[in-house]
């Protein structure tokens, strides 16, 4: 399996990387997953060009979430993991945002399925979506005050 | 209540709200519907009223202590939930589960899947108004209980699958306990057909209600049998098997017309597929052998070494005050829950808790299709829309 999906990760990062030279910041293998880093601006383009470039296909975007990497800057790991179903293959992008700026493009325009993925993003670590037909928070009331999955926002207690 | 000038012309619509303490939104579900008489015109799903930080509280147990939590999610497929976890967990660390475990693994997600279709299909039906399917199918899932409590303890809350494997041999006479059952399952599955099936009445209120063509379906990232009744075959077990899916033989139902009735076909036509698989595993889970990978320091080490090594007492004593640590990096698995892709990514930095875990659940996401179902029907209509969607609000919220 872990072969079939590096010969896969092959195709895609050549693909990415004959369209726009500066698409694929760094490609990280782990465990037999692919992980392809996007620069922070060209992250909307790239995942339209995953989505429309018939050689890549990828027509599911399955998920979408953050990690906190807190204190280390930038501290927001954004994930998507996108399925081809006709190709049978799947791929992660990461970009990273920082928290003094914590705005990135919406995926909304190329999957519609990113909405509430990005609300939930957006509600639980506050980042940003430019682009999100209607971001609100979507899991927890709207008085609410924080970003609980941040890592710096306590598990039990006080704030 | 409150009344809102509409867009169109003269005619005024009302808000309704849907939820969320009503009987067919199978939990707290609240749908905020705008409408012109009986059609609905704009439909507004509202969640959070079940947010429990599940994901939040995962990163504050050790690794192992985490896998009751996700027991909690969707209360309908327990063990499928500790599946995806404990699947991610194992990638992160490397471990291979022995072949044995793999097999019960799989028989015991597929009686889940079984009592999962049996729940929805009975409380469907019961907002349908035919009340007598349901006590039909609770009278068979109560067998599957049966069967989980024998073997993990539990009826519902199993946390039977561990990272490594599983967590207890099966128990005295399960073979014949699991045979009876499947043996009986088909017949009874034509008794919910002889009901359904045919009948005028749930052929009116489900044929061509809540049509959306695939394109539509696969953009707003639904999965599941609500994809599969639009005609694609996507299944994880098929296309990215997991825990030895390849060696069983089985299909992937699908069907062409994407609406309500064609969502219910898939279900019935999952459960005969699921009763292949048991058999299947059945043959394939030899008497003996082991249930839990060997992996000193991350999967406790058996009772007997205990008491003649010393190392074994120290891996003991470590996993359970201090956890295992997997090396930094994540993993994200997805398998075929009930419901749908069910993913969970796990990132580790090195420590006993993991940084972060998420589920990509089902059900939140296959909501997400709602409105577009329900916009232009019926409000009656929208009662089986969300019942085919088959939520379950635990997993939704979280």
């Amino acid at each position: 399996m872990t072969q079939l999906a590096n010969a896969d990760a092959n195709v895609v990062v050549e693909q990415l990387r004959s369209w726009n030279g500066r698409a694929v910041a760094e490609v990280v293998e782990h465990r037999g997953e692919t992980t392809i880093v996007v620069p922070h601006e060209l992250l909307r383009a790239t995942a339209e060009q995953c989505k429309e470039n018939a050689a890549l296909n990828f027509n599911l975007l399955s998920d979408a979430t953050c990690v906190d990497r807190f204190p280390v800057e930038p501290r927001f790991e954004l994930n998507y993991h996108l399925v081809s179903i006709p190709r049978g293959a799947r791929l992660r992008l990461r970009t990273n945002v920082s928290s003094q700026q914590p705005i990135i493009d919406s995926l909304c325009p190329v999957w519609p399925g990113a909405n509430w993925l990005e609300r939930e993003i957006f509600d639980l670590f506050g980042i940003q979506f430019e682009g999100h037909p209607d971001l609100r928070r979507i899991l927890l009331p709207e008085e609410f005050e924080g970003y609980p999955l941040r890592r710096d926002f306590p598990v039990e207690g006080k704030r | 209540m409150t009344t809102v000038e509409s867009a169109i012309g003269t005619t005024k619509t009302m808000v309704l709200n849907m939820g969320p303490q009503h009987p067919s939104t199978h939990g707290v579900l609240r749908v905020l519907l705008e409408l012109d008489g009986e059609n609905v015109m704009k439909a507004v799903p509202d969640l959070g009223y079940l947010h429990t930080g599940i994901e939040k509280s995962c990163e504050d147990k050790t690794y192992t202590q985490a896998i009751t939590l996700t027991d909690r999610m969707d209360y309908l497929n327990p063990l499928g939930n500790n599946l995806v976890y404990c699947l991610a967990v194992e990638k992160l660390l490397g471990l291979e589960v022995p072949k044995r475990a793999q097999y019960i693994r799989v028989m015991m997600v597929e009686l889940q899947r079984i009592s999962s279709h049996l729940v929805w299909l009975g409380t469907h039906a019961l907002d349908m108004g035919a009340m007598s399917v349901m006590l039909y199918c609770f009278r068979e899932r109560e067998e599957i209980l049966k069967i989980f409590e024998r073997f993990a303890g539990q009826r519902m809350m199993t946390s039977y699958i561990r990272i490594g494997g599983v967590a207890l041999q099966p128990p005295a006479a399960w073979r014949e306990q699991v045979k009876r059952f499947v043996d009986m399952m088909p017949a009874r599955v034509d008794e919910y057909e002889a009901l359904l099936t045919e009948n005028r009445i749930w052929q009116g209120r489900l044929k061509g209600v809540g049509y959306l063509p695939p394109d539509v379906l696969i953009a707003e990232s639904t999965t599941g049998p609500g994809l599969r009744a639009a005609g694609v075959a996507y299944d994880n077990r098929k296309v990215f098997p997991y825990s030895s899916y390849e060696e069983f033989d089985f299909n992937v139902p699908t069907r062409m017309e994407s609406d309500c009735y064609a969502r219910y076909l898939v279900r019935v036509a999952e459960i005969r597929e699921s009763i292949k698989i048991v058999r299947q595993a059945l043959d394939k889970i030899t008497d003996e052998g082991p249930i839990k990978t060997e992996a000193p320091g991350i999967i406790p080490p058996q009772r007997e070494k205990m008491k003649t090594e010393m190392e074994a007492l120290i891996y003991h004593f470590k996993i359970f005050t201090e956890g295992f640590s997997p090396p930094p990096g994540e993993a994200f698995v997805a398998v075929e829950s009930p419901r749908g892709e069910l993913g969970c990514f796990v990132a580790s930095d090195g420590s006993p808790k993991p940084l972060r875990v998420h589920f990509r659940s089902p059900s939140f996401i296959n909501l997400q299709a709602l409105p577009k179902m329900v916009e232009g029907q019926l409000i009656a209509d929208t009662v089986a829309c969300i019942g085919t969607i088959d939520i379950v609000l635990g997993e939704v919220d979280r």
